[in-house]
């Protein structure tokens, strides 16, 4: 084997983000992760032989930044009250979450072979009463930001100041419910509530723009209330700076975040990268090494 | 010609006006009958000054579902989530996450039908203490199938873990809203609301989450019934008591988890057996007690009262449960049809 799947983080995550070492050195920390998850998505794909890896390698940047400089946890008590809350919609990225979650220490990365397993406490489409650290079962799309507005009014209610995360999709754009859910949280103000959607540009049928057209993205949460930004999704400074931005403006009461982040399928791997789009992606058994080699000569180089 | 549309037929004027459909939400009570006003919304005020985990959540229906009394008593932990039935029910979800226990209020068809998928995911999965409240449940409303959940406790009876309660009147409401509020998962309440008749006080029985009850006795036949249906199974008991037919009456407001225990026992006997549900006669008490007969092995025949499988016609209440056999001169001719 040339490159095997690189070590854990040297930090402790879970206290939101680290002013104290700067910015530079906070975007390192979260390219180092994001690799690492990038690693881990590799290996779970090539137990299943196939799966969602575009996807997963797609937000490894937008989820390295949550849990290894944003949200605050506690990652030998995922139940610990005062967490913030971070809700997978979209339950089939979960190769990407359950990656994620190995890097931030929930779930143990020897653990992360199981994935798709009989029995395995990380089933293809995420759960919430299979994984520690899943805060809601996904799946059925358009359903996460309508919990997340449960939840940040019920914190609210509750005097409490807990940030709650809701990782969605430009496909999940096409449901009613996100829209309902987009109009309640201006309504009610909820300033702590943070949408991230992966404008990736492509949904089971084909390309977003032909299955049903979302854009203009900006526009439209905009005329819906919410603070938006958009970037590129796999820069991490520029997501850094917007999760940044977006935290200035999280007020107990007050409008409602979101970045919109586009990201390129298989990000990381330019075999998989350049390979013709496709929802659900194979891989050959004798292409998963040499996607391991491209992400860390790509990380090396990037590093160099 | 004085007859509304919404009643009206191709017929030419009679001489006798036709019933309206009048409001939306048309009482079911009989003129004098005594009745309770809003019990749904003066219970769950009165819960939450001992619980304060519960909330109240509507979509756009607060004074229609008596919601609003809650907001009146509770304005802090009231939400109005707007006409967005798909948020009422993933928001609920997300505020029992944080422990809270909601009550959310919508009509019975929305609920039923619209935002199925919320109740099922968001809500029983994860087996949260959310409390659905359904206005307008059977046929309570004159306005045609856009309104009429006729099907809703066929819907909701495959849900895993739903726990469906299907009240008689102000006191069951009464009683349930606490228990409800106290019980673990999640449940969908029937609502009946505004002047609700006032009709179990005259027996004696408490509502008990989960449990069927004999509220009279009699040799000749059984009705096993739930919802509005145990008010007329009662009346048309008393007035079978006249043609010297002695009916006993079992009320069962729990469709699920259901009594079979003290339902079958009463349905295990040579008296002539009939179930009524203000549903159709399709996934509902009809069937919940034919499959848990059969279940037992009982080989025994029950006659069901209840809407036909059908979408309703519009009209005036009492016009329409004298046509789809719910008013009591209805069950009254079938029962002496029935014993021929």
């Amino acid at each position: 084997m040339t490159s095997t799947t690189p070590t854990t983080a040297q930090h402790a995550y879970g206290s939101g983000p680290d002013r104290g070492i700067g910015f530079e050195e906070r975007v390192r920390r979260v390219q180092d992760a994001a690799y690492r998850i990038r690693h881990h998505v590799l290996t779970m794909g090539e137990v299943q032989g196939q799966g969602y890896v575009g996807q997963g390698l797609g937000v490894a940047d937008i989820l390295a930044a949550a849990y290894a400089d944003q949200l605050r946890y506690r990652a030998d008590d995922p139940h610990w009250e005062e967490r913030d809350r971070f809700l997978l919609s979209i339950g089939h990225y979960a190769i990407g979450h359950y990656a994620a979650l190995a890097e931030a220490g929930i779930v143990p990365v020897a653990e992360l072979e199981t994935y798709g397993s009989d029995d395995s406490r990380l089933p293809m489409s995420g759960m919430a009463s299979y994984t520690p650290g899943m805060e809601i079962s996904g799946g059925s799309l358009g359903h996460g930001l309508g919990v997340a507005v449960g939840m940040a009014l019920g914190l609210r209610l509750q005097g409490r100041d807990e940030r709650v995360f809701n990782l969605l999709s430009d496909g999940e754009l096409d449901e009613g419910s996100t829209w309902e859910a987009a109009m309640g949280a201006h309504h009610h103000q909820l300033g702590r509530l943070l949408a991230l959607v992966d404008v990736n540009a492509l949904q089971a049928d084909g390309k977003t723009e032909t299955v049903l057209r979302t854009e203009p993205l900006l526009d439209k949460w905009t005329a819906f209330g919410w603070f938006a930004q958009r970037v590129d999704g796999n820069d991490v400074s520029a997501l850094l700076r917007a999760y940044d931005e977006a935290e200035v403006h999280s007020e107990l009461t007050g409008r409602p975040s979101v970045i919109l982040c586009d990201t390129r399928i298989g990000r990381g791997v330019p075999l998989l990268e350049n390979r013709e789009k496709a929802h659900f992606m194979r891989i050959e058994e004798s292409e998963w090494q040499l996607c391991r080699d491209e992400l860390t000569a790509g990380h090396e180089g990037a590093n160099r | 010609m004085t007859t509304a549309p919404a009643s009206g037929t191709a017929d030419a004027p009679s001489a006798t006006p036709k019933l309206k459909t009048s409001a939306m939400i048309a009482s079911f009570a009989d003129p004098g009958q005594k009745t309770a006003p809003a019990p749904f919304g003066h219970a769950l005020a009165a819960a939450a000054e001992t619980d304060p985990r519960i909330v109240g959540l509507t979509a756009d229906l607060g004074k229609y579902t008596d919601m609003h009394v809650f907001q009146k008593a509770h304005p802090e932990r009231f939400f109005q989530m707007g006409m967005a039935e798909q948020l009422l029910f993933g928001a609920a979800a997300g505020m029992a996450e944080t422990g809270l226990v909601p009550f959310a209020s919508t009509y019975s068809v929305f609920a039923a039908r619209r935002a199925y998928d919320f109740l099922c995911l968001d809500i029983a999965e994860p087996g949260l203490n959310v409390n659905i409240v359904g206005g307008l449940p059977g046929l309570t409303t004159g306005y045609g199938p856009s309104h009429q959940a006729t099907e809703d406790i066929a819907i909701f009876r495959g849900m895993p873990g739903l726990t469906i309660v299907d009240p008689c009147d102000s006191i069951d409401i009464e009683h349930a809203v606490p228990q409800l509020a106290a019980a673990a998962g999640p449940s969908y309440l029937r609502l009946l609301r505004g002047n609700v008749p006032t009709v179990l006080d005259e027996y004696d029985y408490t509502f008990q989450l989960g449990k069927a009850a004999i509220l009279r006795g009699g040799a000749d036949v059984v009705f096993v019934s739930s919802g509005l249906m145990t008010m007329r199974a009662l009346q048309a008991a008393e007035e079978l008591a006249v043609h010297k037919i002695d009916v006993a009456v079992v009320h069962t407001p729990t469709i699920k988890p259901f009594d079979a225990e003290t339902v079958l026992a009463e349905i295990d006997t040579p008296r002539l057996a009939f179930t009524l549900e203000n549903h159709t006669v399709v996934g509902g008490l009809f069937e919940t007690v034919a499959s848990a007969a059969t279940r037992r092995g009982l080989g025994k025949r029950v006659v069901p009262i209840g809407l036909p499988d059908e979408f309703l016609d519009a009209g005036a209440l009492p016009t329409l449960h004298d046509r789809y056999g719910l008013s009591r001169s209805s069950i009254v001719a079938r029962v002496l049809s029935e014993l021929g």
